[in-house]
């Protein structure tokens, strides 16, 4: 317990500061209203789909909850079910054997819902595209507010694609 | 020439590791079978081609691994009736390899019961085979209602938990069925395929060239290692040979993308057993680690880092060293959290007999890679074939014999530091050079072979070119098709709670077995 408690204080806090939000990331304007949004912004429910990826944009997933990223500090959090959700994080081209599965996860999300789509292939199809077995970009399937690129983005870009669909602001 | 330890005659197969090609008529597969059995053979994968167009049916192929190399067996099969009798009594894992290559090519095991379906839930109609090559490439489907039939469990107070596709953490999709008795588990299912994205029709609309992004993202956690074995396939088909410099390079990168999610799983499984202390500490290590890899070759997780013919970023000695640095401070912190971990008595309590996979049952099941080297199967490419930049190091093989989640974390704890010493010992003797040859034009009709130890086990890559350096045929294969198996055995007799930290014992992949 006493080598615990110290590999804990010699790590000290290593979190760094948030990233702004950034307008170029959306793909909608904002839906939802000031009064809304300043809700969101401190008590954020974000429920995690992965809807074909190659788990790329998983480990950066993970990374964000790791401590230099530290989410839970800003009110976001991951939750276990849709219903719980304010916001759909989804990577992947949408996989067809996926198709109803993410479909039936947005209906199950409460409004007003926000939807974020990770990734070069959450954001036009990726190095995987249409195809028998592929639907392509997220916003196939379902309506995006903001869509992050990059393979994998990293979790600066996911948390500023984040913070961009609970601001203020126009397209 | 004759293989070694089989009367067959076979062909040598150029390329860094040593294969072999034998063709073997459908009615001798399951007589080869059982003798390779017989002589420890391990089924490392299995997969169909449609040769049609060559005039000549099709053809199922297996790729079986003898101490002396791998031999790859095909077997031809008529355009009017492809069917071959099936080998899961042989090889228990063909099973689902079987099912998914009757989904996609209609080439379809005679003797075995299970028939049922495995990559095709509703995106294609029964009948239709999308990898056969007079579909389209641009072919859609209509969706299809999808009812499959899982194995019912009946008796007093036994009831079903029906878990994904979409889980509740940040996980791959997948569905599992749990039947269960108040928190015992009697019987997991599992069902995957949710990730089929149609990979390997993908690959057959691109060049050599093209095709080494898409093999980096086969499973993106392990893209070094897919695309490592991408290029040892088109290198070897093309007749071209890497500069011993990308050769190390390449070493080095496989290890750190080992440590990287070792440090990862790591972290989880103490998250998993309450230790969020570990959670945090590990994530800061991997974290720091992905910052080093990103400064000194341009991507966190070292994608398209390996292209055929060599690496695509060199690492200059300045950075070497620093690279060396890093890794001994990492290595320092990671001590201490292993004698955190092994004396802490909650974690322990709940790591040590948990998901136990014994080595008999992993020998009959055919388990294979890092779960493999925690239930007492010490096989690991870099030991057993050791292929230059391994040759001279005298990699070690971790091995534990009790299958249990304890195994699998020692194993973990090994494996980093043991990976450590060799990429040390790899920036210290990095050849100097080149660090790419240009890639040769390949002929039609070549094969090659890529079978690389990734870090969840061997990675295999078997391509045949088409013409105009284009892909007849290209079959990527995970460790986690052998391995998933034994994620529904392991459970046995464990509480449900259990199961998340069972799982990322394995820690398997969906995105790598889905295609």
């Amino acid at each position: 317990m006493y080598q615990l408690l110290k590999q804990i204080a010699k790590t000290g806090i290593v979190s760094e500061p948030a990233p702004l939000p950034d307008a170029a990331l959306r793909a909608l304007e904002q839906r939802l209203g000031q009064v809304i949004l300043k809700h969101f912004g401190r008590a954020l429910a974000i429920r995690h789909v992965d809807a074909g990826s190659c788990n790329g944009c998983e480990l950066e997933i993970h990374a964000m909850n790791s401590p230099y990223y530290n989410l839970e500090r800003l009110g976001i959090k991951f939750v276990a079910s849709p219903r719980h959700a304010d916001m759909l994080l989804v990577t992947g081209p949408v996989s067809r054997n996926m198709e109803t599965a993410l479909r039936r996860t947005w209906e199950a999300t409460p409004d007003p819902k926000l939807v974020v789509a990770i990734g070069d292939c959450g954001c036009t199809g990726g190095v995987f595209g249409e195809s028998y077995a592929s639907c392509g970009r997220v916003s196939n399937v379902i309506p995006v507010d903001v869509a992050v690129p990059g393979c994998p983005p990293t979790p600066v870009s996911i948390l500023q694609g984040i913070l961009t669909a609970i601001t203020p602001g126009r397209k | 020439m004759p293989l070694n330890e089989l009367p067959i005659d076979v062909e040598p197969l150029a390329g860094a590791m040593p294969a072999f090609c034998a063709s073997v008529p459908a009615a001798e597969l399951r007589g080869l079978c059982e003798q390779a059995r017989a002589r420890k053979a391990r089924l490392v994968a299995l997969w169909g081609s449609d040769e049609t167009q060559r005039s000549a049916g099709y053809a199922l192929h297996l790729a079986l691994g003898f101490p002396s190399g791998l031999l790859w067996v095909s077997v031809p099969l008529s355009r009017e009736n492809p069917h071959y009798p099936g080998i899961a009594d042989i090889y228990p894992a063909a099973n689902r390899m079987q099912r998914a290559t009757a989904d996609l090519l209609g080439i379809i095991p005679s003797a075995d019961a299970d028939r049922r379906k495995w990559l095709r839930h509703g995106a294609w109609p029964e009948g239709s085979f999308p990898l056969r090559k007079t579909v389209e490439s641009g072919a859609r489907f209509a969706q299809v209602p999808d009812r499959y039939p899982f194995v019912p469990v009946e008796g007093e107070g036994v009831h079903e938990i029906p878990v994904g596709p979409v889980h509740a953490g940040t996980i791959e999709p997948g569905h599992f069925r749990f039947s269960i008795v108040g928190e015992k588990i009697l019987r997991l299912e599992e069902r995957l395929g949710y990730k089929h994205k149609g990979i390997e029709k993908r690959f057959e609309q691109m060049t050599l060239e093209e095709g080494a992004k898409l093999a980096g993202r086969v499973s993106g956690d392990s893209t070094v290692a897919y695309a490592w074995a991408y290029a040892m396939a088109v290198e070897g088909a093309t007749g071209t040979e890497p500069p011993p410099r990308a050769l190390g390079l390449r070493g080095i990168l496989l290890e750190l993308e080992r440590i990287a999610n070792h440090l990862g799983d790591l972290g989880y499984l103490g998250n998993d057993v309450a230790l969020s202390f570990g959670f945090f500490q590990f994530w800061r290590l991997k974290e720091d680690l992905l910052r080093t890899q990103a400064q000194l070759f341009g991507h966190r997780y070292l994608m398209d880092a390996i292209a055929p013919g060599g690496v695509a970023k060199d690492l200059p000695r300045a950075a070497g060293e620093s690279l060396i640095a890093h890794l001994a401070k990492i290595e320092r912190e990671v001590a201490t959290l292993k004698s955190i971990y092994d004396e802490h008595a909650g974690a322990q309590d709940r790591f040590i007999m948990t998901g136990q996979v014994t080595p008999e049952l992993a020998e009959r099941m055919g388990l294979t890679g890092l779960a493999a080297r925690a239930s007492g199967i010490a096989h690991d490419l870099r030991v057993d074939y050791p292929i230059p930049p391994y040759q001279q190091l005298d990699p070690r093989a971790a091995s534990h014999t009790r299958g249990d989640v304890a195994a699998r974390v020692a194993l973990r704890f090994d494996e980093v530091f043991e990976s450590m010493r060799l990429v040390q010992a790899l920036v210290q003797q990095l050849p100097p050079g080149d660090t790419r040859a240009p890639v040769v034009a390949a002929a039609a009709g070549a094969r090659g072979l890529g079978w690389v130890e990734g870090w969840r086990g061997e990675v295999l890559i078997a391509l045949e070119t088409a013409g105009a350096n284009r892909i007849h045929r290209l079959h990527p294969h995970d460790p986690s098709w052998q391995n998933w198996p034994l994620l529904e055995h392991a459970v046995h007799g464990n509480i449900v709670p259990d199961f998340p930290l069972i799982n990322k014992s394995f820690n398997l992949s969906y995105s790598g077995v889905d295609l």
